[in-house]
């Protein structure tokens, strides 16, 4: 019976080589990455040099490889709203900061993006929101589009909310939007009337002043 | 929320922009920062360690103390950083906690003092990291473990019984602990020998004698001498009854006590004597009764109250019930594959010995655990190979589980060494922490005794305070605010039991009245103390917290004899007692109150007043304060 017991453990031995070796490759691809000049950069955003230090050391804590993948931005964002599932919202997230589209947000992209947010002008921060619902960015956004990004934000909301979130809320809150913002009534939303139908909007242009100072 | 979580709130907020086209409402102010963006870094100095970290480092965990507003309370303005007077070596930890989010266990540090540092700064243990968080469940699982020893040792079973324990439970502890008493111990070893009678007598019985005269055969000495035997077997039940009965009449629990293992042993080991006695004589159930008649041997196993090692051993087996349960069913099916083999193998073969497969069972039990009888041999080749790779495994079976039983054994065994040393080191330590109690209690009282109560003449003052650090005359003046307060003074836990004796003895009305008699002569005025039946009841309340050295009583008696009004000893204190007792007499508000008597007091039953000067200062300690018991101070509250 020994013997037995023998002759399987060897068995179970020679299947781990192999793989140890797609470990080792995964590893010698896992290069850091290091941003541009802190010049540059104060060049490119809005920040001041201090303020990117501040950032760069918050951003290079969490990320020592210096890159933020599209796991660990959704199991950030993902602690922010406990109650519900926020992974669709932070998809689309990711998806607006990653400009370069290669699956990983870079200190650049981040510092690029929140320059934008926070610094840049009305115009800019109404074009980085059309860029973010633009899925597909074909520089329209259509119902669809519209209504994944809907319902991505009340998915965050979660299940418990006051009044209980229905089941046609979201399209409801889609057709107002459309209504809003689709001037030429052709069921999309281009760059232009978006930002001319924001402007328009009073409510809207004073939550954006709110937002001013986040930073 | 994790650490990092921090850093990325910013652009949380930021993101938010994103929401505003499809907001329905306004949204609501954001909350003003107050706190400037910018980062600074901080100097933390621990025990002389400098240390410097962002602000925002620190910033990360706001419900600790770095994190929080606590840590200004340890700013130091001058030298413009904070200053902690802590371990600097698990500081580097702390600090590295902020830094990476990942709290470590120092494997070489002490648990507790770990857990201290951790409490002081506001760290929950339950974020140690994974890594390390094994390694620190052990330890102090461990340490907890040895704590709850360490109690159990202080509260062990042969500290001195309260004393209104009621003789049931004299009894108990007397059985439980053979060592607190003679009695205990007598019948402690007179039972063990009995037990040993009993089980030589058991073995003897079935040794062959020689044969008594015109018969062949030998007899074995249990039928040769049967009365001899049967009255010992029955001197040996009768004790082992008794003890029976007695342990079950003192047991706090008799359900619970029923139920234990060395109840039913005892139990086991005296029915077959009672059911022989009762049983008839007849054939038929004699056989019976002869099986019955082993179980007598268990009355070896009442050896187990009278030696710990073979409650170690019990305990172990109970403890690897599992391994043990494995070792037997891999043992099992061991056989009977074995088994099974081996009839196949052997089948064939004429006169072979394997008949079946439980015939086969033997064989294979033999040479499995490399006894090698020799009695069934395998024959045929097929049967000696898988013979040869039976025993072979057989080793390797039996090898595995026995390590983890050893070292189960050792653990609790050692636990068990330990547990007897703790219970020798707690004594001596009980001893010392008691003598230190001690020495600062008679340092507060000798601290009175010197004169350092402050309202006397100052030479002597200077002379007895001078040996005193300020935290004890501090401490000092805080025993005696507590004094005046209560009105109340403390005296030490001898005169204490003293005067409980006295006053349970009935020295109550010759001391109220001879006090009473002191009081009168001593203040020349008998409004000092008004009522007696008043001041009797006070002195009851007195009487519990006066305290009397046995002397002093004597003297109270001579006192009483004499009627003098005993003229003040030199001691300043007594000056100032005296002097106090005529202002309090004077108020009319009177409380009880306890003199004390620095030291305890070598007493000389026959020293009479005046004492001569020649007496050591102790004794004169004890005239003195004698004396002033006398002028206690009674009153009715």
């Amino acid at each position: 019976m020994g013997a037995v017991v023998g002759t399987l453990t060897m068995q179970t031995k020679q299947r781990k080589p192999s793989r140890d070796r797609t470990d080792d490759e995964l590893e010698m691809t896992m290069v850091s990455h290091r941003p541009e000049g802190l010049e540059q950069l104060e060049a490119q955003t809005n920040f001041s040099k201090q303020e990117l230090q501040i950032l760069y050391r918050g951003f290079k804590n969490e990320c020592p490889s210096g890159v933020v993948n599209e796991e660990t931005f959704k199991h950030i964002y993902a602690q922010f709203f406990p109650h519900g599932d926020a992974s669709m919202y932070a998809h689309y997230l990711f998806n607006a900061f990653d400009t370069t589209n290669n699956g990983s947000i870079k200190f650049e992209d981040f510092v690029m993006g929140l320059s934008t947010l926070l610094r840049g002008t009305l115009r800019e921060k109404l074009e980085w929101t059309f860029h973010l619902y633009d899925i597909n960015r074909d520089g329209y956004i259509n119902r669809e589009e519209m209504t994944e990004i809907v319902r991505a934000i009340y998915d965050m909301m979660g299940k418990y909310t006051y009044p209980a979130i229905k089941g046609d809320v979201p399209q409801q809150h889609v057709d107002a939007f459309f209504q809003k913002m689709d001037k030429n009534k052709d069921g999309v939303v281009t760059l232009e009337e978006f930002i001319v139908a924001c402007q328009e909007d009073e409510m809207m242009m004073r939550s954006m002043q709110l937002f001013e100072n986040v930073m | 929320m994790a650490a990092g979580v921090a850093t990325w709130l910013p652009f949380a907020r930021a993101a938010a922009v994103g929401w505003l086209p499809l907001a329905k409402k306004t949204m609501p102010k954001p909350p003003v920062d107050k706190s400037s963006r910018s980062d600074e870094i901080l100097f933390v100095n621990v025990s002389g360690l400098r240390f410097q970290t962002w602000k925002n480092t620190l910033d990360r965990y706001p419900d600790t103390l770095l994190g929080s507003s606590e840590k200004e309370f340890f700013y130091n303005e001058d030298t413009q950083e904070y200053f902690f007077d802590r371990d600097p070596e698990m500081f580097r930890h702390i600090l590295n906690f902020y830094r990476t989010g990942k709290l470590h266990y120092p494997r070489h540090e002490c648990i507790q003092a770990f857990d201290e540092e951790l409490a002081f700064y506001g760290i929950v243990p339950e974020i140690i990291g994974d890594c390390c968080m094994e390694e620190y469940r052990d330890r102090k699982k461990e340490n907890q473990e040895r704590l709850a020893e360490d109690t159990e040792a202080s509260e062990a079973t042969d500290a001195p019984l309260p004393p209104d324990s009621t003789s049931r439970e004299r009894l108990w502890r007397a059985f439980e602990n053979p060592h607190t008493s003679t009695m205990a111990l007598v019948f402690y070893y007179v039972t063990g020998f009995f037990i040993a009678v009993s089980v030589i007598a058991n073995v003897v019985e079935t040794v062959p004698c020689r044969a008594p005269k015109g018969s062949v055969k030998d007899l074995p000495c249990g039928e040769k001498y049967a009365l001899a035997f049967f009255c010992m077997d029955t001197a040996c039940v009768l004790i082992f009854t008794f003890e029976y009965l007695m342990r079950l009449f003192a047991a706090p629990s008799r359900c619970k006590f029923m139920r234990s293992v060395m109840s039913v042993i005892d139990v086991v080991a005296i029915m077959p004597y009672y059911i022989g006695l009762v049983m008839p004589e007849n054939e038929d159930v004699s056989g019976a009764f002869v099986t019955l008649r082993v179980f007598r041997v268990f009355r070896i196993f009442k050896f187990s109250r009278h030696s710990q090692g073979l409650r170690i051993l019990g305990y172990t087996l109970k403890s690897c019930a599992s391994e043990l349960g494995f070792l037997l069913f891999s043992l099992t099916m061991a056989i009977i594959i074995f088994a099974t083999v081996m009839f196949y193998a052997e089948k064939g073969t004429k006169g072979s010995s394997f008949t079946s497969i439980p015939a086969s069972f033997w064989y294979t039990i033999v040479t499995m655990t490399t006894l090698g009888y020799g009695d069934m041999v395998p024959n045929t080749i097929a049967g000696k190979i898988f013979g040869s790779i039976c025993s072979l495994s057989g080793v390797l079976v039996i090898a595995l589980p026995v390590p983890v039983i050893v070292s189960n054994f050792s653990r609790i065994y050692h636990q068990n060494q330990r547990a007897d040393k703790m219970r020798a080191q707690q004594k001596v330590r009980l001893a010392r922490i008691r003598m230190a109690k001690k020495g600062t209690a008679n340092a507060f009282l000798q601290y009175k005794e010197d004169g350092g109560l402050g309202d006397r003449d100052s030479d002597s003052t200077a002379l007895c305070l001078k040996n005193r650090s300020a935290f004890e005359h501090q401490h000092h003046h805080l025993l005696h605010c507590l004094e005046k307060t209560t009105n109340h003074e403390f005296t030490d836990e001898l005169t204490y039991s003293e005067v409980c004796m006295t006053e349970s003895v009935g020295f109550r009305t010759s001391r109220s009245t001879s006090l009473s008699s002191q009081q009168g002569a001593q203040n020349n005025s008998t409004g000092c103390c008004p009522r007696r039946a008043k001041r009797r009841a006070a002195m009851r309340l007195a009487n519990s917290t006066v305290s009397v050295s046995r002397g002093s009583v004597q003297e109270l008696d001579t006192l009483h004899v004499k009627t003098t009004t005993v003229p003040p000893q030199t001691r300043s204190s007594l000056n100032a007692r005296a002097d106090d007792l005529k202002l309090n007499c004077g108020e009319r508000d009177f409380t009880a109150a306890i003199i004390s008597i620095p030291t305890p007091p070598a007493n000389t039953p026959d020293e009479s007043l005046p004492p001569s000067p020649a007496i050591p200062g102790i004794l004169r300690n004890t005239r003195a304060t004698a004396y002033t018991h006398d002028t206690v101070k009674i009153s009715s509250l």
